[in-house]
């Protein structure tokens, strides 16, 4: 029973690193020392930086204990981030307690010795620059510049206990040697601290992926699990709290156009407003077409439109856009419609969505298409891509805005991409176009697949392409398997009978929607 | 012979402490008869100190005259190491 009462008070003190607060329900619990554990190069000095960094911008004083990187290098390898640590010296906001290695000195050792000057020096600091917040960077190096371990083990403890009198809130970083293993290289450096969280560096399909994870938070809640983190320059680390999102996603009944009346009357009056859209289909089936629609018909309401163009050059979107009677430049120039394109493999995964979020935060639109989800997906782990379209579904609908995405499909007829099957339990609606081989001729199939929450049109429509647009036409009624890629031509007497067998035999699609 | 100017540096009154600074009295009487001036810091007292000495670990013995500086931690009850780093090797074999 006492314990659950001592839980009730573990004050949290917010870091106001981005995602961190989210994750760790509310910040770092107040006064008390938590373990950073990662493997070298996990970012764990940017972290620690930052912990203070933030703290000062917050008017909270900090003092950084460094026993591995000298004061002149740390400085000079956080300005790339913004963090002016000369400046806060200077201001008497930031210390440091240099307890890096010296050059050339080995000292001769002639008995036993203990770490109580670091222990005075870091108390000094403290006191004397009423810092609230401190980071120790990296417990590890002190074991491997002194001999007696079992020493440094004791006093480790003496400080770590020291620092809990003091009431200050502590970061202390320590190196481990596996992604997945022990937590720290020494094995004691966890139980110098309440908490601990684990930062990951994974290699994955020959590409980084960075991950932070809350392993220990004694008597205080956080968000479990893994969950993925960037570094971005001028800025810092950058979690992405994922699944998370979700809980806070609203709902709304206000429906928004397609674009194409057609499309509306057959999603049941349009698209809800603030879900998402999937559009799959092969090259060439015309999903640009359907994201130019999307714009069009949002600019055509007075809605503030963002594409994000992956695939083509802004040159090319103007151009096809023409070609379908549609003048993208005014309307940017108006400032209805912004343009965002950018090479998938200009940056990662990670870096992309927050560059996102960014561009939708500062354009506030009401309407934002991704053309297309399948050329980011080539950058990333399939692992990072999930969580790629998880983060941006899940930003998108706390937004309330509708989006719409795209996707290819590797063969011409038919066929899923992987896109689909990471989205498609996302997405609120699924429109798919198809290719249908008729008579020798190459003809488009669009049908709604999925519309969540709303009556829709079952058949499959064919449409076509001219310099006006996107014109939906009549169904197929005398062809069958146009969605699984193998199109069979039915007497009209049998098309009853057979598109009850069709909806039998492709498991889900009568599932979904 | 040149004088030496050694600083040692304590946390605290500890037993630790103590031995530090018999230890390197008697060898200074020993060996350095009266060619030597050893100055005492206390971090808990002049924590400023240790932080412009960079001082870690306690007790940590600086020998700041005859040069090389040369620092030397530990309660200094290895004799023939702590004369290793005050360069009193050479008397120690002659005695011999």
């Amino acid at each position: 029973m006492t314990q659950l009462k001592q839980e009730d008070f573990i004050e949290k003190l917010p870091t106001g690193i981005p995602g961190f607060d989210f994750l760790a329900d509310g910040g770092l619990p107040k006064g008390r020392a938590t373990l950073i554990s990662g493997t070298a190069g996990s970012a764990k000095t940017v972290f620690a930086s930052q912990f203070l960094a933030e703290g000062i911008k917050r008017g909270q004083n900090g003092v950084f204990v460094t026993f591995e990187e000298s004061p002149k290098a740390i400085r000079k390898n956080m300005r790339g981030f913004g963090w002016d640590i000369d400046k806060w010296e200077e201001e008497r906001k930031w210390a440091f307690v240099d307890a890096s290695p010296q050059p050339g000195e080995k000292p001769i050792v002639t008995g036993d010795y203990d770490l109580g000057p670091l222990l005075a020096r870091i108390e000094y600091a403290i006191r004397k620059y009423s810092a609230q917040r401190i980071s120790m960077d990296s417990l590890g190096a002190i074991f491997s510049h002194l001999a007696d371990s079992a020493q440094v083990r004791s006093d480790l403890f003496s400080i770590a206990s020291a620092l809990r009198e003091l009431e200050i809130t502590a970061i202390m970083t320590a190196e481990r040697t596996e992604e997945y293993g022990e937590i720290s290289r020494y094995g004691v450096e966890e139980f110098v601290a309440d908490n601990v969280v684990i930062f990951r560096n994974v290699l994955s399909d020959e590409k980084r992926r960075r991950t932070i994870e809350i392993l220990k938070y004694r008597g205080t809640d956080h968000q479990k699990g893994e969950f993925p983190f960037t570094i971005v320059p001028g800025q810092g680390i950058v979690i992405i709290p994922l699944s998370a999102l979700e809980l806070e996603q609203r709902s709304s009944n206000i429906r928004i156009t397609s674009g194409s009346d057609e499309l509306d009357r057959m999603c049941g009056g349009g698209f809800f407003r603030d879900s998402i859209i999937l559009v799959s289909g092969a090259t060439g089936t015309g999903k640009t077409l359907m994201v130019t629609e999307f714009m069009v018909g949002g600019v055509k309401n007075n809605e503030r439109c963002l594409l994000f163009a992956f695939e083509e050059s802004r040159e090319q979107l103007y151009r096809n856009a023409i070609g379908w009677g549609v003048d993208f430049e005014k309307m940017e120039k108006d400032g209805m419609l912004k343009v965002v394109c950018r090479y998938p493999e200009s940056t990662g995964l990670e870096n992309h969505l927050i560059k996102m979020k960014e561009t939708i935060e500062a354009f506030r639109p009401n309407r934002v298409a991704v053309d297309s989800l399948s050329a980011l997906e080539r950058v990333s782990s399939m692992k990072g891509f999930r969580e790629f379209i998880i983060g941006l579904t899940s930003f998108i609908k706390q937004q309330e805005i509708g989006g719409l995405f795209t996707s290819t499909t590797p063969s011409l007829m038919g066929g899923t991409s992987i896109t689909e099957s990471h989205i498609s339990t996302i997405t609120d609606s699924i429109i798919l176009l198809r290719y249908v081989e008729m008579y020798g001729e190459m003809r488009r199939g669009l049908t709604v697949l999925k519309m969540r929450g709303s009556m829709h049109d079952k058949d499959i429509r064919e449409f076509t392409i001219d310099h006006r647009g996107m014109h939906i036409g009549k169904p197929f009624r005398n062809v069958t398997g146009i969605v699984a890629g193998n199109p069979v031509y039915v007497a009209q007497s049998e098309v009853d009978r057979l598109s009850t067998l069709f909806d039998d035999g492709t498991p889900g699609s009568s599932s979904l929607g | 012979m040149m004088k030496y100017l050694l600083k040692l540096y304590i946390t605290g009154n500890t037993p630790r402490s103590q031995r530090a600074i018999a230890n390197l009295l008697r060898i200074c009487q020993e060996e350095l008869s009266e060619q030597y001036q050893v100055e005492i810091v206390d971090v808990l007292e002049q924590p400023e100190m240790a932080e412009q000495e960079k001082i870690l670990v306690t007790p940590t013995l600086i020998k700041q005259l005859p040069p090389p500086l040369q620092r030397i931690i530990g309660d200094m009850s290895n004799t023939d190491t702590l004369l290793l780093g005050l360069d009193l090797v050479q008397n120690q074999d002659n005695r011999s």
